[in-house]
């Protein structure tokens, strides 16, 4: 069964249908993995074992019969945010601790659908607003590859599970680089779709303007193979746009020739390491070798990004969290009257980073500031997408580091929260725009920590992306899971 | 400094948030290194730049007013700390005369 580590979803099915392996026996042997090494990274908050064998005999029954898809029997994590029936989801916040959703995300009925066994919920950041994973109010997770770092945020647990191989893929979601920037830490594959690409209905909002789902995977396969199944129109997410989708693994393969690539020359700054500068130029001279025009492009608004980003989201959140005040799910904290026992709730239920988000948020709405702030911002945000625009006239696909820095170490910036901000000074900017971006593993530093690739494409050209990424994974072929966890 | 100790109280009273003392301290000198980094938007002109709310152009989605079924309300409230019946039950929102 550890063989399968190294195989990719669509390799995986194949044993599965072919009847070689059982998806009792792969869950079996996932669960064992968890119980095994999640100590040493404390990726799951939650593991659903008596769930995960009933997925799995419910599966196998299916792929007795001949029935089932790509997904059919594949144990996958899921990030602690996105709403499942009758499992408790709590987005890592006290505020949410015994929450029940009564109802499925559509990303989670698909992939019922498709039958896919649930391994368990995957830690992250307090309501995804962090990039380190340290703002969960459970516990800290580590990056697979060093144990005394971070895997990075929000969407960490989803990043070391997949990475130590303790689930064959995971879904994670991204409002500012949370798929990308740990995809990237923790040295596995990371999509950001197209804003609106997939349906946010029962995932728990955190910046709705900016939120999208997405796959974490161990290779840009499987990635593509997710993508078919979570993708597509939902009645239910008003933002979801009609637009049919195609076979995305269609695209792996592709030739390169002739694919414009634009550099932006305003991502090659001071403060970038070098050993990561290092690695995505090496990777551009890949696409240049094999028949791909390289373009110095500029975004010239992209050292606004940070600032316009950190005035939206928080606004946003400060909205969207309002739903959190003791009366219709989660935590209570009674108080004299019913002002005092949303405030008391709401001190014990939020964790520290997640108030100064709602107090920024709630100050730049606040009147007298609005267009100073949020007004500014929006139109910033109107800029930063036109440069997006312009450069797109020009190239078909933009490549850029995906983080500054390879992991940091657990504390180094935590009581820093400006300074941690910075760190997604890359990602950001993308879903400011709404596009759509990967992170594909494109080296290690000389400590041996992974660097991610950053490769963004034209509004639902997601196609065009995963096939970049996947040349850049064959040229390349980096190790997937530290020895470690072997 | 933009901010002091008053402005958190009272943002904090609008987002219903009890702040305990060295918080106040501490969101005070925080914010303000944040709000003094969000001052560089101002180098931008942006007086006739529309803001953009959503990242993409979107219709407003429609559809037929058809009646479906629903959430029933024990499924609905299920999640509540505190209910009585089909109702959430809160504390005391209007002060009753003696």
């Amino acid at each position: 069964m550890k063989e399968t580590l190294n195989l990719n979803i669509k390799e995986i099915s194949r044993l599965l249908k072919n009847r070689e392996i059982t998806s009792f026996a792969l869950t079996e042997f996932y669960i064992k993995r968890i119980k095994k090494y999640d100590p040493l990274i404390s990726s799951y908050l939650k593991l659903t074992e008596d769930i995960a064998y009933e997925m799995a005999s419910e599966a196998d029954r299916r792929l007795e019969k001949k029935e089932g898809g790509m997904l059919t029997g594949i144990p996958l994590g899921i990030k602690d945010i996105l709403c499942i029936e009758g499992i408790e989801t709590t987005c890592a916040s006290q505020i949410l601790k015994g929450f029940i959703p009564p109802y499925d995300a559509t990303v989670i009925k698909k992939l019922k659908k498709e039958g896919f066994v649930h391994l368990g919920r995957l830690n992250m950041d307090e309501f995804a607003m962090g990039s380190s994973t340290e703002n969960s109010s459970f516990q800290i997770t580590k990056n697979p590859w060093a144990l005394d770092r971070i895997p990075g945020g929000s969407s960490g647990g989803s990043a070391s599970a997949v990475a130590a191989g303790l689930c064959a893929a995971s879904l994670g979601t991204d409002t500012g680089g949370s798929i990308r920037q740990p995809a990237a830490l923790c040295g596995v594959v990371g999509m950001k779709p197209t804003y609106g690409r997939v349906s946010r209905y029962g995932l728990i909002a955190f910046a709705s303007s900016l939120d999208q789902i997405g796959p974490i995977t161990r290779n840009v396969t499987d990635c593509a193979i997710i993508m078919n199944v979570i993708a597509g129109h939902d009645p239910l997410d008003s933002t979801s746009i009609p637009q049919p989708v195609f076979d995305f693994t269609e695209a792996l393969g592709k030739d390169i020739k002739g694919l414009r690539i634009g550099i932006p020359k305003e991502y090659f700054i001071e403060g970038i390491e070098p050993d990561v500068k290092k690695s995505v130029i090496e990777s551009i001279s890949i696409f240049e070798k094999n028949g791909a025009h390289i373009e110095e492009i500029s975004l010239p608004h992209t050292e606004y990004a940070v600032a316009t980003y950190y005035i939206i989201s928080p606004a946003e959140a400060s909205s969207n969290l309002a739903r959190y005040d003791g009366v219709k799910y989660g935590l209570r904290v009674q108080g004299k009257d019913i002002i005092e026992m949303y405030k008391k709730t709401r001190l014990k239920g939020f964790g520290k980073e997640v108030k100064r988000r709602i107090i920024l948020g709630t100050y730049v709405l606040s009147s007298g500031y609005y267009d100073a702030y949020y007004r500014k911002a929006s139109q910033v945000r109107t800029l930063i997408r036109k440069d997006f625009e312009e450069a797109f006239k020009v190239c078909d696909l933009i490549v850029t580091p995906v983080s500054p820095t390879t992991a940091f170490k657990i504390g180094e910036k935590s009581e820093d929260p400006l300074n941690m901000y910075l760190s997604d000074i890359f990602t950001i900017p993308v879903n400011l725009a709404g596009l759509p971006a990967i992170s594909v593993p494109c080296g290690f530093d000389t400590l041996g920590l992974p660097i991610g690739l950053q490769i963004i494409g034209r509004p639902l050209d997601e196609a065009r992306i995963l096939s970049a990424a996947f040349y850049i994974e064959q040229e390349k072929k980096l190790k997937k899971i530290p020895d470690m966890f072997l | 400094m933009k901010i002091n100790d008053e402005t958190i109280k009272y943002v904090a009273h609008l987002a219903r948030l009890e702040l305990e003392e060295k918080e106040i301290e501490l969101y005070t000198n925080q914010l303000n290194s944040i709000l003094e980094y969000m001052e560089k938007l101002n180098k931008l002109d942006t007086s006739n730049i529309e803001p953009t709310s959503h990242p993409v152009a979107l219709e407003c989605a429609l559809r037929e007013d058809e009646v479906k079924e629903s959430f029933s309300v024990e499924k609905s409230t299920k999640n509540a700390p505190e209910r009585i019946g089909s109702f959430f039950k809160v504390p005391p929102i209007i002060e009753i005369e003696e």
